[in-house]
């Protein structure tokens, strides 16, 4: 299972925070986009996003990054702090 | 990094910050510092295009103190840096709020210039912090610029140990 989790404007568009994923792993960030978008069709405008940024476990990654089960993987916009 | 000082390095908070404090604290019981340079970031009355009223500023807690202090150790790896204070704010602020401080000691002036330079940059494209501005006419999310890419962009092209 991985715990799924989003962001600023994503989470407002999504209208969702998170959701837990059950996926065969280990799997890449770009699986869990495909799976995200597979159950949730609506989503494909957001989620597919090249600008999308993402996290497992806390650090940045790119989408070819790997996923062990129990990761925490993030999706947000482009961050815009300081 | 100065073992014998107790010093706390980053703070995310809603609270406010006091520089006279947080300066008063890069001094305090340091004799081999010549320099001190520090940042405060303010929230301002305009940004792309709109006049703003405020800001609400999100972040991602769990994730947050990890990359600011992965920035501030990329810093201290590039620079002869001995202290370093971070604190960003989250959450409502207002018109001319301070937003977030970094501050820097060191031996000499151009490290501390530069690594203070270099943590602002970074953690306006690193660190899991988002704007939502408050404006007159709705309220939006701030988007990302093309200069905060370019200035990081800079640091990793002057970077020697980056060949």
């Amino acid at each position: 299972m991985i715990n799924i989790v989003f962001f600023a404007q994503l989470r407002e568009q999504l209208k969702s925070d998170g959701l837990q994923l059950d996926i065969p792993t280990p799997c890449t960030v770009k699986e869990i986009q495909v799976a995200l978008l597979a159950q949730n069709p609506q989503w494909r405008d957001f989620i597919s996003n090249p600008a999308l940024m993402c996290a497992v476990n806390q650090d940045m990654v790119q989408l070819d990054a790997m996923v062990e089960n129990g990761n925490e993987v993030a999706f947000f916009p482009p961050v815009t702090g300081g | 990094m100065d073992d014998n000082c107790p010093y706390d390095l980053l703070s995310v908070q809603e609270a406010d910050f006091d520089v006279a404090y947080e300066y008063a604290q890069l001094r305090e019981n340091n004799s081999q510092d010549g320099a001190i340079v520090f940042f405060s970031g303010l929230v301002r009355d305009f940004n792309q295009g709109q006049d703003v009223t405020g800001l609400f500023l999100e972040h991602y807690p769990a994730m947050t103190a990890k990359a600011l202090a992965g920035i501030i150790d990329q810093a201290k790896s590039r620079w002869p840096i001995n202290r370093v204070r971070l604190i960003h704010r989250v959450g409502q602020l207002h018109l001319a709020d301070q937003i977030v401080f970094v501050g820097v000691s060191s031996s000499h002036r151009e490290a501390a210039f530069e690594a203070c330079h270099f943590i602002m940059d970074y953690l306006k494209k690193q660190a899991p912090f988002w704007k939502k501005e408050t404006t007159k006419k709705g309220d939006w999310w701030v988007e990302t610029l093309e200069k905060d890419q370019k200035a990081l962009d800079k640091w990793q092209q002057d970077d020697p140990t980056d060949s």
